[in-house]
C-alpha cells in the first residue's frame, strides 16, 4: 500500500501545508514576540486578504492584481487597527487582550457579512496554474500547491534579508530584546510596532489570497487556521521568525503524514471499523502531542527569540 | 427593505424582556397566530438559516401576511449556531412570547437539544431541516413534525443509485462526528458494493490534500463523501485542482452542492452527481410559482433550504386553514398537520407514522447552464420513501 511515490507526495503535501502556516505564523509571531500582543484577530486579516483577493480577482480577472490587492487591504487594516485599538493594549495583561481582540474576530466576521453577504465567496485557480505536474510517476501533483510552496518558500527568504541585514530588521530585533533602550536612542517605537504589525498583517492576507483558489473563503475561515497557527508559533518558540518556519514544517509534515498514514498502520493492528475512528481521533491530536513532545523537551520552544 | 421588516418582530422579542405591557399592546389583532423561528443567521452556516427564513417568509408572504387566514407574527431570533443560545430563545419564546409553534433549526445538534423542551412544554414543533434519527424513531413526539427529511434519507438514495449504476468499489469520506457516521451508515444501508476506503476526517478541516493521494492510490470506482457547508467547497476545488474529477466520478448529498455552495465552487462542481428531495426543475405547478417568487423577492435561485422553509409555512397554513384558525384543540391541529393537505413544491408528499416525510429521491447532476453552475435532475432513485426508523417510533 505505501509506495514511495504515495510518500513523496504526501511529503509534498506536508511541506505545502507547513508553507501555509508558516505564512501566517511568520505576522503572529513577530507581534508576539516584539510587542508581546496576543492578536486573536489575525485570523480576520487572513479573511480579509481572501475576501479582497476573490472581489478583485473577480472584477478584474487578474489574479495577480488579486493578490495585491489582499496585501494592500489586510496590510492597511492591520496598522489602522494597531493604530485605533491595539496600541492601548500593549501594556495591558494577556487577558485583556484576548478579550478585546476575541471582539475584533466577531467584528470582523459580522462586517463581512455584511459587505459579502453570508454565502462563500468563488475564487477560482488562475488558468496558468489549474492543471497538474506529473514529475511523480503516477501521482499528477496540482500546480498550484507547487506554487504556494514556492511562494512560501520566496517570502521566507525575503523575511530573512529583511530581519538580518536591513535597518528595519536590526530595529526588529533590538526591539524585541531591549526595547526601552531603543525608544531612548531615538527610535520611534510607536511607528515602529505600526510597521510591525502591517507587516505581519500583509502576510496574513497574502496566506488568505494564495489559500482563496483551494478553500472555502467564507465567513470564520479565519478561526479554522488560527488554531493551527499558535501551536506552530508555540513550537517554535515564540518571537523567533526561523522558529515560526521550523515549526511550520514540523506542524505540517506530522499533520500530514498522520492524515496519510495512520489509518493504513491502524487497519494493520485493528478491526477495520475501529481502526478508521481510532485513526481518524488520533490524527487529529497528533500536531499537540507533538507541541507537548517539543514542549518538555524545550519549555520554551525550539527557537529563541533574537538574543534573549 | 425585506431584512428590516424582519428585525421589527426581533425588536420586539427584545423589548418584551424589558417590558411586557410594551409588546402586547403593539399587538392589535385579536389572537395573532405566533410563530417563534429559531434559526442560524450569522456565523458559520448562516446562508442555510437565512434560506430556510427566506423561503418561509415568501411562504407567508404569498398567503399575504396569514397563515390559514389568521394574521400570523414570526418571531425570528438568531441561534448562531450555538446550542445554549438555541435553548435559551426556545425558552424564551414558550414562557414569555407564548408561541404557538416553533420551527427554524438547522442543525440536527441544536434540534436534539432544543425540540423535546418544545414539544414537552405542549408546542408544536415543525422541523425545516435537521431530521436526526433519535426524533424519528424512539425519541418521537405526537408533536413533532419534519417537513423536510430524516438525516439519513439522501444518503441512502445515493447508495441506491450508486448500486443502480453498477459501480462496485466506492471510497467513503465524511467527517468524524454523529451525522458523518450516520451519513456512511444510510449509504451502505442501500450500497451493495465493496469500499475501497472509508475515510473520517477532522470536523472543520481544511485541506484534504493527503486524503485525496491516498484516494488516487486507492483507485476507487467511485467516491461519495459528506462533508457539509465550507468544508464541502474545499474537498470538491481541491478534487478538481487535483484532476481527479475526470477520472473518478464524485457522489454527495445535495447538502454540499445547493446553489450558494455551487457559485463558490464554480466549474470544479461541473459533473458531480448528488441526491436531493427537491430541485427546481421538478415540474408542478406549486414548485414553478415558488421558484419564480423567490427569484423575484431575492434576486437569487432558491436552494432545497428555501424550499423546506417554504413548505414549512405551507403546511402550517394547510393545518390552521382545516382547523378554522382555531388551534385551541390540540388533536384537531395535530390531526389537520398529519393529513399535510398542501401543495409541496416537491410534488407528492405525506407524513409517515413518525411524522417524516414519505417522499420521491432524485439524484441531480452539476451542469453549466449559460453562465451558472446548477443542478438538473437525472433521474428519481426512489418513490415514496420512508426512513428506516419509522418502526421504532410509537406514536
Amino acid at each position: 500500500m505505501l509506495t514511495i511515490e504515495l510518500f513523496l507526495e504526501q511529503s509534498l503535501n506536508g511541506l505545502q501545508q507547513g508553507v501555509m502556516l508558516f505564512l501566517m505564523a511568520a505576522g503572529l509571531t513577530l507581534v508576539f514576540g516584539i510587542m508581546h500582543l496576543i492578536n486573536l484577530a489575525h485570523g480576520s486579516l487572513y479573511m480579509i486578504g481572501a475576501y479582497v483577493a476573490a472581489s478583485v480577482t473577480q472584477a478584474s480577472d487578474s489574479f495577480a492584481l488579486g493578490i495585491l490587492a489582499a496585501l494592500a487591504a489586510a496590510g492597511l487594516t492591520g496598522m489602522l487597527l494597531e493604530f485605533s485599538a491595539l496600541r492601548r493594549l500593549y501594556n495591558r495583561d494577556h487577558l485583556d487582550q484576548v478579550l478585546a481582540t476575541f471582539g475584533m474576530i466577531l467584528f470582523f466576521n459580522e462586517l463581512v457579512k455584511i459587505l459579502w453577504g453570508p454565502q462563500a465567496l468563488f475564487l477560482s485557480t488562475p488558468e496558468l496554474l489549474s492543471g497538474t505536474l506529473e514529475f511523480i510517476p503516477g501521482a499528477p501533483y496540482p500546480s498550484y500547491r507547487l506554487f504556494i510552496i514556492g511562494a512560501g518558500l520566496v517570502v521566507a527568504l525575503l523575511l530573512r534579508h529583511l530581519i538580518i541585514h536591513t535597518r528595519v530588521g536590526m530595529l526588529i530585533r533590538a526591539g524585541a530584546t531591549h526595547r526601552e533602550m531603543v525608544g531612548a536612542l531615538g527610535v520611534n517605537i510607536d511607528q515602529l510596532y505600526t510597521i510591525v504589525f502591517g507587516l505581519g498583517a500583509m502576510l496574513a492576507g497574502l496566506a488568505g489570497a494564495l489559500a482563496g483558489p483551494m478553500l472555502a473563503v467564507e465567513v470564520g475561515m479565519g478561526e479554522k487556521i488560527l488554531i493551527l497557527t499558535f501551536v506552530v508559533i508555540i513550537i517554535g518558540g515564540i518571537g523567533s521568525v526561523r522558529g515560526a518556519l521550523v515549526g511550520a514544517l514540523l506542524v505540517g509534515m506530522v499533520d500530514t503524514y498522520g492524515r496519510a498514514f495512520l489509518p493504513t498502520i491502524m487497519r494493520e493492528l485493528l478491526d477495520p471499523a475501529s481502526a478508521d475512528t481510532v485513526a481518524a481521533s488520533v490524527s487529529s491530536v497528533a500536531i499537540y502531542v507533538l507541541m507537548a513532545v517539543v514542549l518538555i523537551w524545550k519549555p520554551r520552544g525550539l527557537f529563541q527569540a533574537y538574543g534573549s | 427593505m425585506k431584512n428590516k421588516k424582519h428585525l421589527l418582530p426581533l425588536f420586539m422579542a427584545g423589548a418584551m424582556a424589558l417590558s411586557a405591557g410594551f409588546a402586547s399592546s403593539a399587538v392589535q389583532a385579536a389572537e395573532p397566530l405566533k410563530i417563534g423561528m429559531i434559526t442560524t443567521l450569522s456565523g458559520g452556516g448562516a446562508s442555510l438559516g437565512i434560506d430556510i427564513r427566506d423561503g418561509f417568509m415568501l411562504g407567508l408572504k404569498m398567503k399575504d401576511g396569514q397563515l390559514g387566514g389568521v394574521e400570523t407574527q414570526v418571531i425570528e431570533v438568531d441561534d448562531a449556531r450555538k446550542v445554549g443560545n438555541a435553548k435559551q430563545i426556545a425558552s424564551r419564546m414558550i414562557k414569555q412570547d407564548d408561541v404557538d409553534i416553533v420551527t427554524g433549526i438547522v442543525w440536527s445538534n441544536l434540534a436534539m437539544a432544543v425540540v423535546p423542551s418544545v414539544t414537552r412544554a405542549g408546542k408544536f414543533y415543525i422541523s425545516p431541516n435537521a431530521g436526526p434519527s433519535a426524533l424519528a424513531g424512539k425519541k418521537c413526539d405526537k408533536n413533532y413534525f419534519n417537513v423536510a427529511w430524516q438525516n439519513d434519507n439522501l444518503h441512502e438514495a445515493a447508495g441506491q443509485y450508486v448500486t443502480d449504476k453498477g459501480l462496485k468499489n466506492v471510497y467513503l469520506m465524511a467527517p468524524n462526528y454523529p451525522a458523518g457516521k450516520d451519513a456512511i451508515a444510510g449509504f451502505k444501508r442501500f450500497y451493495k458494493g465493496d469500499v475501497a476506503g472509508e475515510v473520517y476526517t477532522k470536523l472543520g478541516q481544511v485541506d484534504y490534500a493527503a486524503e485525496l493521494a491516498n484516494l488516487r492510490a486507492a483507485k476507487p470506482d467511485a467516491v461519495y463523501f459528506f462533508l457539509p457547508g465550507g468544508m464541502g467547497i474545499n474537498f470538491v476545488k481541491q478534487y478538481s485542482q487535483a484532476g481527479l474529477s475526470g477520472e473518478t466520478p464524485l457522489f454527495g448529498p445535495a447538502f454540499s452542492f445547493d446553489e450558494g455552495i455551487l457559485k463558490a465552487v464554480g466549474d470544479a462542481a461541473i459533473g458531480v452527481y448528488n441526491t436531493s428531495q427537491w430541485n427546481k426543475d421538478i415540474d408542478n405547478p406549486a414548485n414553478a410559482s415558488f421558484v419564480k417568487a423567490f427569484k423575484e423577492t431575492y434576486g437569487r435561485n432558491p436552494s432545497l433550504y428555501a424550499s423546506q422553509g417554504y413548505d414549512a409555512a405551507l403546511l402550517i397554513d394547510s393545518a390552521v386553514r382545516s382547523v378554522g384558525g382555531d388551534l385551541s384543540d390540540d388533536d384537531k391541529f395535530r390531526d389537520a398537520l398529519r393529513k399535510a393537505e398542501f401543495d409541496s413544491v416537491r410534488g407528492d408528499f405525506k407524513f409517515g407514522s413518525n411524522q417524516h416525510p414519505v417522499q420521491d429521491i432524485y439524484v441531480r447532476i452539476v451542469h453549466k447552464d449559460g453562465d451558472t453552475v446548477t443542478n438538473k435532475i437525472v433521474s428519481k432513485v426512489f418513490t415514496a420513501h420512508q426512513d428506516a426508523y419509522a418502526a421504532e417510533c410509537k406514536l
